[in-house]
């Protein structure tokens, strides 16, 4: 009875077979090591933040007057209020480490490269996207805080010429920031941004199983059809969509293999979520920032403005620019940077094991610039942490400079056929 | 069914015609979504002058107005704060206040209408934090000048007329609104005299 219902439903909707594609048969490297979990987990972190997000605003109340007043009743009088704001908030400040992890494993393993660019710029949007869904629920509390970063963030827009003022007042909705601005950015976190994330986070998967995933030897594990000897293609069934035009070696199912380590990293990774949530949710002040214990206040900045710790590396380059125009090109060539990294990297090896010395090198100085700034950007202002800054952002840039230079002839090492490890 | 013979060219013309008819419906409906963005005729009425009792302000206090939202610093300065404002124009970006950054009752050395009290938008131009008065110890941001503005987020640093000093992040110096006095000792913010 219920294979008949099952079919029936499969000659009108195959949901088996996209099953099938997707995680049973889907044929993922076998060589994955630790890098591999924060895809997992970035989706963890999503379901986490749509739920728990939902819940808060059953007890939210988007306005001026009300807004920071809310939120102390949930955090007081709602039952589980305060378990549920922790963890949107500690999930806020997981997002940012699990997909700088996420994208710092994309750049060591060359998992931008031909083919997966468009895989790469669908990330990046996701990217993008969480920033701003990210910045504007930081408003959303109310706090002074809030206040003063979003004022400072969309006074950055004033920085475009001529249309500058405009706009930044279009984005207000006021002549400060104020109750108006408060509620469309509600808005705008809790049903459009999350609407494109999950669009573009569907859209990067897709991406990802129509080229296939890469792995920590950059090697191709779908090879020409025929080209392989029987007994060394891999004995797992896989979906003939990945079959029929090749052969494929060195692979497993996603599920059970992959499903199964990732539980293990989920695991590991919500202890220590967990952790945070109950002994440290405001993060020693990084997660949720002291002035933010107070309502906004138009007439009184906190002394020390500083963003969100997941923001500092782009505020920084923002600051240290000691001009408004170029320092807002600055920071945003910082994103757009990354965007075309695929295009930066004229290289064809992918995997950090066969590159050039500089590469390694250089994937190392902009790891270490992009936590100097990242630091930078949480402290105040001083000449000697303007300098410092200056020559990590330097070495932010310079990173897309080199690799487009010695990318173009570069000596690498032999490439194995395959995956190694064994 | 017809079997007259396809008219491409007809085709063409229709799809292309009824594309551009589409797109101007697109933007007609798109007018609305992005107009209930500006101000709403409550945020604009909120934006109503304000008045100040300027006759209880000390020589070198200042003190903070309220106007659509921002925070008007009003200061009454010393004779000795207006004899040093011309004493550092090589260190300022705009010394002679060129950039339209204040009425043109107000382009003048002092930037204000009465030589003594400055009116200016507590609002850095940079990324519009509210700037720190120092009274007497700003010499520690900027050597020989013992007074002047200094904002906390960027560093950037403006003297007692609101003028930005080199080498900070704000492009202009402090706004100075249309203001007047009505009476000697009323200021009234968000109204230049005349109209009011």
């Amino acid at each position: 009875m219920s294979f008949k219902l099952m079919d029936w439903i499969e000659q009108r909707l195959p949901v088996m077979n996209a099953m099938n594609k997707h995680v049973t048969q889907y044929p993922a490297p076998k060589n994955f090591n630790f890098w591999y979990v924060f895809g997992i987990l970035a989706s963890v972190v999503l379901v986490n933040q749509l739920l728990t997000g939902v819940w808060l605003t059953m007890s939210y109340e988007p306005s001026g007057d009300g807004a920071f007043a809310s939120v102390e009743y949930i955090m007081r009088d709602v039952d589980y209020g305060w378990l549920l704001r922790y963890m949107h908030s500690t999930g806020a400040s997981a997002f940012f480490v699990v997909i700088y992890m996420h994208m710092f494993r994309g750049m060591m393993y060359g998992s931008y490269q031909k083919p997966r660019e468009l895989l790469w710029l669908f990330g990046m949007l996701i990217f993008l996207v969480l920033m701003a869904e990210a910045f504007m629920g930081y408003l959303l509390p109310w706090g002074n805080m809030s206040y003063w970063g979003a004022q400072v963030i969309i006074s950055i827009f004033g920085a475009i010429p001529i249309i500058g003022d405009d706009l930044t007042l279009w984005i207000r909705g006021d002549y400060v920031i104020s109750g108006a601005t408060l509620n469309r950015f509600f808005a705008l976190h809790v049903i459009a941004l999350p609407l494109v994330l999950v669009v573009l986070v569907f859209l990067h998967i897709l991406a990802l199983h129509e080229v296939g995933s890469n792995n920590p030897d950059g090697t191709n594990i779908k090879k020409p059809k025929g080209s392989v000897a029987p007994e060394e293609l891999s004995q797992f069934t896989f979906h003939e969509q990945y079959t029929k035009k090749y052969d494929i070696v060195d692979a497993i199912p996603f599920h059970p293999y992959y499903t199964v380590k990732d539980l293990v990293a989920i695991v590991i990774f919500l202890i220590i979520f967990c952790g945070v949530m109950f002994f440290a949710p405001e993060g020693g002040g990084y997660f949720i920032e002291a002035p933010n214990f107070q309502p906004a206040n138009g007439l009184k900045t906190p002394e020390h403005i500083a963003p969100v710790w997941y923001f500092g590396p782009f505020y920084t380059i923002l600051r240290i620019i000691p001009d408004k125009l170029l320092g807002a090109v600055g920071m945003f060539g910082a994103i757009i940077a990354l965007f075309m990294l695929p295009w930066c990297d004229r290289g064809v090896v992918k995997s950090i094991r066969y590159r050039c010395t500089a590469h390694t090198v250089n994937l190392v100085q902009f790891a270490i610039c992009f936590i100097i700034l990242g630091v930078l950007g949480t402290l105040p202002a001083s000449p000697l942490y303007n300098m410092i800054g200056v020559v990590a952002s330097f070495g932010y840039f310079g990173f897309f400079v080199a690799i487009w230079i010695y990318s173009k002839n570069e000596k690498t090492k032999p490439v194995p056929d395959r995956v190694t490890g064994e | 069914m017809s079997n007259a013979p396809v008219n491409n060219g007809r085709r063409r013309f229709l799809t292309a015609a009824t594309s551009v008819v589409g797109g101007i419906g697109v933007v007609g409906v798109a007018v609305p979504f992005i107009g209930s963005w500006n101000p709403s005729a409550r945020a604009k009425a909120a934006g109503a002058p304000v008045e100040v009792n300027v006759s209880k302000i000390e020589p070198g206090q200042l003190i903070r107005a309220e106007w659509r939202g921002k925070p008007v610093y009003v200061v009454r300065r010393t004779e000795e704060i207006l004899s040093g404002l011309s004493t550092h124009n090589d260190q300022l970006k705009d010394p002679q206040s060129e950039v339209p950054q204040q009425p043109a009752y107000a382009t003048n050395a002092y930037r204000s209408i009465k030589p003594d009290i400055l009116v200016a938008l507590g609002v850095c131009t940079h990324l519009g934090c509210a700037p720190t008065h120092h009274k007497g110890d700003f010499e520690q941001h900027v050597a020989g000048v013992k007074n002047g503005f200094f904002c906390p987020c960027h560093g950037s640093k403006f003297d007692m007329a609101g003028r930005v000093f080199q080498s900070v992040p704000a492009p202009t110096n402090l706004m100075v609104p249309e203001h007047s006095f009505p009476t000697e000792d009323i200021l009234l913010i968000g109204v230049s005299g005349g109209e009011a």
